[in-house]
């Protein structure tokens, strides 16, 4: 390549260790900023080969930006227990459970994975800065916390060919990894963890490294990947493919309640959709009582997946004169959702599904518009006029395919 | 016909058209059994491992015009239909070459490095297009009416379709007629000048057909390829996952979903007519089934002069299918390779290997290849639409290895002397020959190759002379005329026998669109 044709910037952003290799493969030189690194929204032109290779090959996506704690001690399975929703104690380890954590009020501060890396050692992840609030809640335990974050470096790679590629680079086989549960291995003499763990609700596993290993892992699994169809692949595609299944993005889908500058800005986990993560049972944990009276009158808000229906959102545009205009990348606008003329929740994320052919999107609605199946109304323009489309409530994931959860043996 | 289940409707053939029908039938509460001769269902959109490991499309290759309402309402998504974006169009040539991809920036600037006219135009080209796929789309949807004697129903279907021409602006009322009578490669004249362009745009005018890119008529052809759509973007191409066998699986299992029987290795040797009636099929084997009507997926020849007796039909009629003109004109050959082609003018990997490949460099290039078959010949260099699945689809080759597709054109059924196992090694010959001269190690890395000629899908698929859609696209037999007049409209002269294949409107291609007019014009009129 010519030199007039490569790109260098001095830049006051973070450049996580694999940056030397995205930013030669980065085709379009387009980057979004992810909790101050700089990401690769698209490596090539267009980002179709990269949302297609998450469904039907295997895509690399450099997820070092996420904030990574480690929280160890004797106390630790008590403390984090006490943190988040989910029952910590009954994380075995090498085992992964997801888990929103709220403040005292129930508000949903943060979600992520919690690993269970020995008996007193655990990893929790998280799309904001935590470590004050973690260490806060620490006070008279007998654990230490420290900030991970930039001490791994960490790898997702995402599709129905994932498993093979890792097959060919690791020591130990990864047929038996169950779904949310992690190993050490080995690339050649590199230690690696795997968690069988995503954002994209296909087959996948997230690599966990040490910084000055990035490249030597990214180098082997580009190698060894090949033959499988291996693709670096930007944010355009995951934000597609994430909420295909169904799952919640910080800052887009919810405001932090540690973030949130007015009251009605909080969600509480209910109203999220994640009403299964909350475990009222357990002894104690922030926010249980907040919770529990939620729980017994009944959530306000529910989080829903909503498909806008084909037919008449077709006609509108037909009536325009054009063809039906479909998002081809996720949005993330605020949009209305109306029951007649009577607004009752708004759409936070959504895209046109080409693997499912159906436009979703994920929205907010009052409790009592929330069942299955109800009709409600998207406010969309065609060419810049409101109108409004029906969409229909229906369950979430909208993909879910079994090789999510498979294992071959 | 005592313990032998009694059906709704039986459908002969399990291609895509035959289990598209099925399933709407199915939807609609019908019992309904699909029996398919072979032992896979799909007929020419089947996906098959020829050799160890490699997994061939062995016929059909890519999906463009499959209706959407058809994906949506037998769910084919949830049943395994994934189309993946076949991203690009490489036209190699001696020294250089031409590539469209999906970057509108990076097409604009490589047609410009020919021909900045080109480019320009090429901009104005493709807005121009749909709107005419748009401005068409009414055609296609409409059961093609009686135009001897239209029935009530026709005349208000004419009104409808009159309205929407009087609605059409003058541009676009051109373009129509334009695309409706001349050949492609004039049409293209009319917008283009870098020839290589317009020799690759010109070549959707010919695939499946008789004609050379200077036959007036080829322009209709192209017409046809232009009205599909992918996510609404019109003339988008996809590769499905696993290949177009998959599409008739998806189809299948939501056919089974409705509730249809599919049963494969059963041949109907013929439909039973009583009293002018359809009632039933025999099959090969003996067994015989029962039903209230019996539908076609095969093509107008085999529906007419094979399944049934033409003492049964009128003479006219019979005349007319005589007539239509089917004559097969391409090839398919399929490539098992060690590792990926190396293209002269593109060395090495890249995002040129994911799209289509076209050997077209020049409207000689294919009119030549027109010649060797017009006297009975298969071009000494053809034609070729090539694509490589394993690098969309790694599921297609083992791990490293890929597989390669390329449609030729021109192999004639009619060639000389006829095919045989040296004329179909001598044509398998020719194509390697054309692309090594692009492609210089494809001959080393050749681990199997599988020749399909026209006597080939004649024999082994059932289509008629080989032709991929059950009969030549041109004006006189569309629509009203597909494939007879007074029974364009899936009914045949038979009571309860009907046609739902390719060979009726609108015609070839995995759409979907004739199994399910046909299901719905057969559901408004069954008592």
């Amino acid at each position: 390549m010519s030199s007039s044709k490569r790109f260098a910037a001095e830049t006051q952003l973070n450049l996580s260790p694999f940056f030397e290799r995205t930013s030669k493969l980065n085709e379009s030189q387009e980057w979004r900023r992810w909790s101050g690194y700089l990401s690769a929204t698209n490596y090539e032109l267009t980002h179709e080969n990269e949302y297609f290779a998450i469904r039907t090959k295997a895509a690399l996506l450099d997820i070092t930006p996420l904030y990574k704690y480690i929280v160890e001690g004797p106390d630790a399975q008590a403390f984090l227990d006490r943190l988040v929703t989910r029952n910590i104690n009954i994380c075995k380890v090498g085992q992964v459970m997801y888990t929103p954590w709220c403040d005292e009020d129930g508000k949903q501060i943060d979600d992520g994975t919690v690993q269970r890396l020995t008996q007193d050692r655990f990893r929790i992840t998280s799309a904001e800065p935590n470590l004050e609030w973690i260490n806060h809640n620490a006070a008279g335990m007998d654990v230490t916390i420290s900030d991970d974050s930039k001490s791994t470096a960490s790898l997702a790679l995402q599709g129905p060919t994932s498993r093979d590629i890792l097959n060919a680079c690791a020591q130990d086989s990864l047929d038996t990894l169950k779904f949310f549960w992690m190993m050490d291995t080995q690339f050649s003499d590199i230690p690696v963890s795997i968690s069988r763990t995503g954002y994209t609700g296909d087959l996948g596993y997230e690599i966990w490294m040490k910084p000055d290993d990035a490249l030597a892992v990214w180098d082997l699994l580009l190698e060894k990947g090949k033959p499988f169809g291996i693709t670096p692949t930007g944010l355009h595609a995951l934000d597609m493919a994430r909420i295909e299944a169904g799952l919640i993005l910080l800052d887009v889908d919810y405001i932090s309640a540690r973030h949130a500058i007015i009251e009605s800005r909080k969600s509480s986990p209910f109203e999220l959709g994640l009403g299964w993560a909350v475990k009222l049972k357990k002894k104690d944990f922030i926010g249980k009582k907040a919770l529990e009276a939620e729980k017994s009158r009944k959530p306000e808000w529910k989080f829903v997946g909503l498909e806008i229906e084909w037919d008449p959102f077709e006609k509108l545009h037909r009536k325009a004169g054009l063809p039906p205009g479909l998002p081809c990348t996720a949005w993330r606008t605020s949009t209305p959702i109306y029951n007649g003329k009577k607004q009752v929740g708004y759409a936070t994320s959504g895209t046109w599904s080409p693997i499912l052919k159906r436009y979703i999107a994920l929205a907010h609605v009052k409790s009592e518009y929330a069942k299955e199946n109800t009709q409600l109304h998207f406010e969309l323009k065609v060419e810049h006029f409101r109108k409004l489309s029906p969409a229909r409530v229906v369950k979430t994931p909208f993909f879910d395919p079994e090789r999510k959860r498979s294992c071959p043996v | 016909m005592p313990g032998i289940k009694q059906y709704d409707a039986i459908i002969i053939g399990g291609g895509h058209n035959g289990l598209t029908a099925a399933a709407y039938l199915g939807r609609a509460g019908k019992k309904v059994l699909v029996l398919e001769r072979r032992h896979v269902l799909g007929g020419a959109a089947v996906t098959e491992e020829i050799f160890p490991g490699f997994k061939f499309t062995v016929c059909s290759y890519v999906v463009s015009l499959m209706k959407p309402n058809v994906m949506r309402e037998l769910m084919l998504p949830q049943f395994g239909l994934e189309l993946l974006p076949l991203e690009s169009t490489l036209t190699p040539l001696d020294g250089d070459y031409l590539i469209r991809t999906a970057d509108s920036d990076e097409t604009y600037r490589e047609i410009a490095r020919h021909s900045r006219k080109d480019a320009e135009a090429y901009m104005r080209f493709g807005p121009a297009m749909g709107q005419i796929g748009m401005s068409v789309r009414p055609i296609l949807e409409t059961i093609a009416p009686n135009a001897i004697r239209p029935s009530l129903s026709d005349l208000s279907a004419l009104k409808k379709l009159l309205n929407h021409f009087q609605s059409l602006s003058s541009e676009q009322f051109e373009y129509l007629t334009k695309l409706m009578t001349m050949s492609s490669a004039d049409f293209l004249d009319e917008w283009f000048e870098f020839e290589p362009l317009k020799a690759t745009m010109s070549a959707s005018g010919i695939i499946g057909t008789f004609m050379g890119p200077k036959s007036p008529g080829s322009a209709y052809v192209m017409l046809h390829h232009y009205m599909g759509d992918i996510d609404g973007a019109f003339r988008a191409w996809g590769f499905q996952r696993g290949g177009t066998g998959a599409v008739s699986m998806a189809i299948a299992r939501s056919a089974e979903h409705f509730g249809a029987d599919i049963m494969t290795e059963k041949a109907v040797s013929n439909v039973i007519v009583k009293n002018g009636r359809a009632v039933g099929v025999a099959l090969e084997n003996g067994d015989e089934f029962s039903a209230d009507i019996v539908i076609s997926g095969l093509d107008p020849k085999q529906t007419f002069l094979n399944m049934v007796d033409e003492n049964d039909l009128p003479a006219d009629f019979v005349d007319d299918i005589k007539n239509f003109r089917i004559r097969g004109s391409s090839g398919k050959v399929n490539l098992a390779l060690d590792g990926l082609p190396n293209f002269t003018c593109l060395p090495g990997e890249g995002h040129h290997l994911r799209g289509a490949i076209s050997i077209s460099p020049s409207y000689d290039h294919l009119e030549q290849a027109y010649d060797d078959a017009k006297y009975g010949h298969f071009s000494q260099k053809p034609f070729m639409d090539i694509i490589l699945p394993s690098i969309l689809d790694p599921e297609m080759a083992p791990p490293g290895k890929h597989v390669m597709s390329c449609f030729v054109q021109y192999a004639p059924y009619d060639i000389k002397g006829g095919w045989d196992d040296t004329k179909r090694e001598a044509f398998g010959d020719a194509v390697v020959n054309t692309l090594a001269r692009y492609v210089p190690n494809i001959k080393d890395i050749i681990l199997h190759r599988q020749v399909v000629t026209p006597a080939d899908m004649e024999t082994t698929f059932g289509l008629t002379e080989g032709n991929i859609f059950h009969g030549e696209l041109s004006l006189q037999q569309l629509f009203s005329f597909r494939p007879a007049v007074r029974w364009a409209d899936y009914t045949t002269p038979i009571k309860n026998y009907f046609q739902c294949g390719s060979g009726t409107h609108p015609g070839g291609g995995i759409t979907g669109s004739p199994g399910e007019m046909a299901a719905k014009k057969i559901l408004g009129i069954w008592k």
